[in-house]
């Protein structure tokens, strides 16, 4: 300050020069200063231990819920997509509301571990893998909705009407459509974030190779390991790749969900043609990915007991962040109603009126409360740190954020332009199993990843850990 | 009596192993590693290691990628001439729109660009480490397992154009190691 009032002739200097930078306190990733070996013991012993009994009761009840997805797959293949409650005026109902809802959880495994990696965020290493797990089975989930509204799914990939090979008409997929463009988006991401995850993987698989006991594990964990061993010239090419992999994963992970919007956002229906969607959704998507995070790490840490890798400061860290995303999406719903009645369009003032007070209120309403209201418990300490009232929140954010992309799709559809041809959508039984059954999927999947892959990138979190620091003392 | 590899010497932190190879550099080896159970923040400077050249696989894969996409787009919806046995291209004009705008043809090619980049810097990392490598002489050694947990090894190849049997064990005895023993081909 003394320099600049001597200096008041003077320009004045940059006011960054006045300001003395604040010592933000760091908080630790791994509680209690663990060493290296305890975190390797930690989540290497989670792989090596004999199954436990609640995994197997788990197991089971995932596959017989995800058996209704197949059953329900099978007799759509087999009847027709009539078995769905899909009828005028409602073509799109809840395929592409489960299709939106899957990829949006999917986005936050992508997003730790894309984005947090380019913004240093060193807490992103205690629950990146899982959420990168996450992100694949929910793909894998969201996949299935799109592929089979078509009907006759075989000719989904061959000959051609989702992907441009030469088929037997000779015709080609029309890439004018946002629908195809979904495709290509949903394919690449999904095909990215394996790729993603395994990349991680391979020093992690290195590290179960090396202490395996018997043949079995020492040859399979061997085979996907690479050969890895951890040199240093090894090393410094796959920081330099992971570093482009986060950097090609965080556009990919925005346009995806920005394309999604646009299957909406490209078409004349009242409510879906708003120029707010693509940011809109890749907020939603963040917010209900980071919910499903949440859901499934609180259990796993008091399971495994893996307090002192996921700490309280990770918690904190991500209950920000849906509370952040959460008070974004209000802000789009509310921005949504403004525009609708600044644009003076007189379907457009309807279909949002008709969104709030209509036959669909009650979808709207459950929307409100679970994404725009929940969230905002979080603005609390008490509450952030209270880890059951936590994961029920989180439990209300992934309804809520269901019933969005409901509330998006089928109150536009089901009363636009002409009353009468306006209608009212239920789903089917065939709609509601095949929908409960791809958490089972998703539950099967993740069951699978916990009992033989590292739940946690051990070498990453190593790394953040203060004695990982060459110039530590 | 089995080909000498190297020597190889354990370390019990990442400073001492930083330091040990700051010397090995300075003392001018070529052929010769660190092996750690996480990549230690700057130790490609202690290694004397110029910066990876992965970046150069990504933005050919990207090219590539994004050419890929908009000739595709190009030739699947404004010619109509054919690829012998391959394919004929096919105008289909819908709503009067272009047959041909880089504009709809921008989503589906950024998306190739980002898909062949991130396939091209993953096969430039497995080319650049030579991997799948399952065989190695560090990887018979049972005690080099402890570099997957939390021990620091640093090895000096027999084939390194300095290396001396007795000079360079007693060089890396002077670094002062936890254990120094040798590695067998």
């Amino acid at each position: 300050m003394a320099s600049a009032s001597s200096h008041s002739n003077a320009v004045r200097p940059a006011i960054l020069d006045e300001v003395n930078p604040v010592d933000i306190p760091r908080q630790a990733c791994v509680a209690n200063d663990r060493s290296f070996n305890w975190i390797t013991e930690k989540i290497c012993g989670i792989v090596e231990e004999k199954t436990p009994t609640w995994w197997w009761v788990c197991f089971i009840i995932a596959c017989c819920t995800a058996s209704f997805t197949f059953v329900g797959l099978i007799y759509l293949a087999v009847t027709g997509v009539g078995v769905w409650g899909l009828a005028n005026p409602v073509n799109w109902g809840w395929a592409i509301v489960n299709f939106v809802f899957w990829i949006g959880i999917g986005h936050a495994g992508t997003l730790i571990s894309a984005i947090l990696c380019l913004l240093r965020q060193k807490w992103r290493t205690s629950i990146n893998r899982a959420a990168e797990a996450m992100t694949i089975f929910a793909v894998v989930c969201a996949g299935l909705f799109p592929v089979f509204h078509v009907g006759r799914v075989w000719f989904a990939v061959y000959p051609g009407y989702l992907f441009p090979f030469p088929n037997a008409n000779a015709i080609w997929p029309n890439f004018r459509s946002a629908l195809l463009w979904d495709v290509f988006a949903v394919s690449t991401y999904g095909t990215v974030s394996v790729l993603f995850w395994y990349i991680g993987l391979i020093p992690d698989f290195a590290t179960v190779r090396d202490r395996a006991k018997t043949k079995i594990r020492k040859i399979a964990y061997g085979i996907v390991a690479m050969g890895w061993r951890g040199s240093n010239r090894h090393w410094s090419n796959y920081e330099m790749l992971y570093l482009i992999l986060a950097g090609l994963s965080t556009p990919l992970v925005l346009s995806v969900h920005t394309i999604v919007s646009f299957d909406f956002a490209i078409s004349l229906v009242p409510g879906w043609h708003t120029t707010i969607f693509p940011p809109y959704f890749v907020a939603g998507a963040i917010f209900s990915g980071f919910g499903m995070v949440l859901t499934l790490m609180l259990p796993l840490r008091a399971i495994y007991g893996l307090d002192d890798l996921i700490t309280q400061y990770h918690i904190d860290c991500m209950t920000k962040i849906i509370l952040a995303t959460g008070t974004m999406v209000g802000y789009a719903y509310g921005m949504e109603f403004f525009i609708a009645a600044y644009g003076a369009n007189g379907f457009e003032v309807f279909a949002f009126v008709n969104r709030a007070f209509g036959n669909y209120a009650w979808a709207y309403w459950i929307m409100i409360s679970c994404n725009v209201i929940s969230p905002q418990f979080f603005w609390f300490k008490k509450i952030r740190e209270n880890t059951t009232l936590v994961w029920v929140i989180t439990l209300f954010v992934n309804v809520g954020m269901w019933f969005e992309r409901f509330v998006i799709t089928v109150t536009s559809l089901s009363r636009d332009f002409l009353p009468s041809s306006w209608g009212y959508y239920s789903p089917t039984v065939v709609d509601i199993f095949t929908y409960l059954g791809t958490f089972g999927l998703f539950s099967v999947l993740f069951l699978l990843f916990l009992r033989f892959v590292p739940l946690m990138a051990m070498a990453e979190i190593k790394a953040v850990t203060p004695q990982a620091d060459a110039h530590h003392h | 009596m089995a080909d000498k590899f190297g020597i190889l010497a354990k370390f019990d932190t990442p400073a001492d192993i930083m330091h040990a190879a700051e010397k090995v550099r300075d003392a001018g080896f070529k052929n010769w590693d660190v092996i750690t159970p996480f990549p230690i923040h700057g130790m490609d400077g202690a290694m004397g290691l110029k910066r990876s050249w992965v970046p150069r696989f990504t933005i050919c894969g990207g090219t590539i990628g994004f050419l890929t996409g908009m000739s595709m787009i190009f030739y699947t919806s404004a010619t109509d001439f054919g690829i012998p046995f391959l394919s004929d291209g096919y105008q289909i004009l819908i709503g009067g729109k272009p047959l041909f705008s880089p504009y709809f043809a921008f989503p589906v090619s950024y998306e190739l660009t980002i898909l062949f980049s991130a396939f091209a810097s993953i096969a430039g990392m497995f080319i650049l480490n030579k991997l799948p490598m399952h065989y190695h002489p560090a990887l018979k050694i049972d005690k080099v397992n402890e570099a997957s947990d939390d021990k620091f090894f640093l090895y000096i190849e027999a084939n390194d154009p300095q290396f001396d049997e007795a000079k360079t064990r007693s060089f890396i005895e002077g670094l002062h190691p936890v254990e120094v023993s040798d590695m067998e081909e």
